[in-house]
């Protein structure tokens, strides 16, 4: 039986193998593996909406996008991106959210002949020495925002900050990106667990500190929890966080606790460039509700694999990465460019929380770095 | 370190622990009555928390977002009691384990597909808004502290209800022979959906306190999960006195822990790496607890059985 089982599944795959090459296979395959269950489903469904509605706007019908939940879980993730390769023969792959993630799909599937277009996860090891010719970044380098809200509190004559991320790689490179811009002095440094709700602890050393500003990197649900827990502490130190914290998903679970805040993002809304005006408004025709930063990364990612189809397809690796370094399409951020580790160069500009009707939502109020490479880049040598 | 910063964080540990005890209760009641392992008890603390906020989001009214929590999760609890857990009873507990870990997917995602993924929003009722000044100068949010004065109140009540009612003599005698009292004449179906249901409906109540000072998001229930059953394992499976203690000794380690061990390290590390180690330790911290009480009790603070 089980010798029977082995060969049918054996004849399977001879089958699944041979069958492009009797058609003409003039279809660009991409695989997308991302966050769409549990806790992290908001940020996948951002992209994935994103990107697609960029791919419906290009007309292409050649283009077949293959879609799976990596619920999460590093080896979910590498057993979807086996089969993709393998079995659905993909050219591109793109979609994952967190760098846990993309460190355990992106080596492996790069190294493989693939390209890989992050739309989000920019882990520090993937943009130096692990860097590789077939891997782009077109959101950011983990560390970016983190050194903008640096840079921002210099800006702001801040000299005594408390700051707080959780215990896991992405909260220490958070906290390394926040230190390499900061001038001033640390009131206090702060890991916290990975997915902790309760921020009771932290607010009371904050208060009894003495610090001028409050930096914090607490994604997702922690940084809800944090936000709200804070504004109810009576504390008014001034917080400055990343986008994540901040993004059009969230707001609104945080409320009134968010008004105000202050944080960096690589895009907002309200960008003035019509790339952005036309993105913004047919996301929500198509989706009913207000694109979030990871909205605008997931439509970038497909308008760049767009341009760069464009001009040449992926089976001439050379011409296609060519192509893509061009970075020749209008992004949701203006001015966009790769730099030599194919990280985005790339505004970084400070936001603040407003109320605009019923909906919590983002203002630019400045720029907080100008044309904004990644700290890695001299380390990448392709 | 001021003597107002740790009244603080006992405070903060006091709040954490009683919370818990809320969820650890009806866990250690299921467990000690009807000898059933039910991982799904986290998912009945998301569901009162999606309950409050659903219901204060029309009604805008906390009292009652709390009562439809506590009926919320109630209702899904004999529910599920009823439909699945009843034919599991006489199962090993592995099945036990793979059913109830079936039904956290299921209500997961079926909260996904009435609420959608993205976090709601719950907020803590305007009367206890704000910091309030305590003796001593310590300034502390109101809410936490209703909510100590909450989680306290209803251990004394499971603690009369238990010791002093017809429903608790039966509670205390099915956790002690399921067999002799069903022989008795009592009505053993109808007493394990009142302890599942009433197990749900504390559940719920921890999940929509809690859901507004945290995030209301798919999954929120699965962390308080582990820690109430760190709880109950510290405090003795079946004894609501053993959860009550376990869970405040849990929620004053975690919080202390996570305070004074990077300090701690702080005296002979740089203050680098004393946040790592002391961090890393801190999360340890409660596992450490267990072990020891384990080894010191190996069934638990307050445990009869073996």
């Amino acid at each position: 039986m089980k010798l029977k089982t082995l060969l049918l599944s054996a004849a399977m795959t001879a089958l699944v193998w041979a069958a492009p090459m009797g058609t003409a296979l003039a279809e660009t395959r991409v695989g997308m593996i991302t966050t769409l269950s549990g806790g992290g489903a908001g940020l996948g469904i951002d992209v994935r909406d994103g990107f697609l509605l960029a791919i419906g706007q290009s007309g292409r019908d050649d283009i077949e996008v293959v879609i799976e939940d990596d619920q999460r879980k590093p080896d979910i993730a590498v057993q979807l991106a086996d089969r993709m390769i393998q079995s659905d023969r993909v050219d591109v792959m793109t979609g994952i959210i967190f760098s846990n993630l993309a460190m355990a799909v992106v080596p492996s599937a790069t190294a493989q002949g693939l390209f890989y277009l992050s739309p989000n996860a920019g882990p520090s090891a993937l943009a130096g020495r692990g860097c590789h010719p077939n891997y782009f970044n077109v959101a950011w380098q983990n560390d970016n925002l983190h050194e903008a809200a640096g840079a921002h509190a210099n800006g702001e004559g801040y000299e005594n900050a408390f700051i707080l991320a959780p215990n896991y790689p992405a909260g220490k490179d958070a906290l390394t990106g926040f230190k390499r811009f900061f001038e001033g002095e640390l009131a206090g440094e702060l890991y916290t667990k990975l997915g902790q709700k309760d921020y009771a602890a932290e607010i009371a050393q904050i208060r009894a500190s003495g610090a001028d500003s409050v930096f914090f990197f607490l994604p997702g649900g922690m940084g809800i929890s944090f936000l709200k827990q804070y504004a109810d502490s009576g504390l008014d130190v001034p917080v400055i966080g990343p986008a994540f914290s901040f993004d059009q998903g969230i707001l609104q679970a945080v409320g009134e606790a968010a008004l105000g805040v202050v944080n960096t993002s690589q895009w907002n809304k309200d960008l003035d460039n019509p790339a952005n005006a036309a993105f913004v408004e047919s996301f929500e025709a198509a989706y009913g509700r207000l694109p979030s930063l990871y909205a605008s990364q997931g439509f970038d990612t497909a308008n760049l694999l767009l341009s760069a189809l464009a001009k040449a397809d992926p089976s001439d690796a050379d011409a296609f990465r060519a192509a893509l370094e061009e970075a020749d399409f209008d992004s949701t951020r203006g001015d966009f460019a790769f730099g030599p580790n194919h990280h985005p160069i790339q505004d970084i500009y400070v936001r603040r929380v407003v109320k605009e009707g019923d909906v919590f939502t983002n203002e630019i109020i400045g720029v907080a770095l100008e044309d904004h490479g990644d700290a890695y880049a001299a380390d990448c040598a392709f | 370190m001021t003597a107002t910063l740790l009244a603080e964080q006992i405070l903060n540990g006091l709040q954490f622990g009683v919370m818990l005890f809320l969820m650890a209760a009806g866990l250690t009641l299921v467990f000690g009555v009807m000898g059933l392992i039910n991982l799904a008890h986290g998912s009945l603390y998301m569901i009162g928390a999606f309950a409050a906020a659903a219901v204060a989001g029309a009604t805008g009214s906390f009292l009652l977002a709390l009562a439809a929590a506590m009926s919320a999760a109630a209702a899904a609890g004999a529910l599920v009691e009823r439909f699945v857990i009843r034919r599991l009873y006489d199962r090993d507990h592995l099945d036990q384990v793979l059913a109830t870990f079936a039904l956290i997917l299921v209500f997961s995602e079926g909260t996904r597909w009435l609420f959608g993924s993205f976090p709601l929003h719950l907020d803590i009722p305007p009367a206890l808004k704000g910091p309030v000044t305590l003796p001593g100068g310590i300034e502390y949010p109101r809410y936490r502290l209703a909510l100590i004065a909450i989680g306290l109140a209803v251990a004394a009540g499971l603690g009369l209800l238990i010791a002093r009612t017809r429903l608790g003599i039966r509670i205390r005698a099915g956790e002690n022979d399921r067999e002799m009292i069903a022989a008795l004449g009592v009505d053993i179906s109808t007493l394990y959906t009142v302890v599942f249901a009433l197990g749900a409906a504390l559940a719920g109540l921890a999940g929509a306190l809690v859901g507004a000072i945290q995030s209301v998001q798919v999954g929120m229930g699965e962390p308080v999960l582990i820690l109430a059953f760190v709880v109950i394992v510290i405090g003795g499976i079946g004894s609501i006195r053993g959860a009550l203690v376990g869970a405040l000794l849990v929620g004053l380690t975690d919080t202390l822990g996570g305070i004074f061990l990077p300090r701690f390290f702080g005296l002979f590390l740089d203050p680098s790496s004393a946040a790592n180690v002391g961090a890393s330790l801190a999360s340890m911290a409660i596992y450490i607890l267990m072990a020891v009480v384990l080894v010191w009790r190996p069934t638990g603070l307050y445990g009869a059985r073996a």
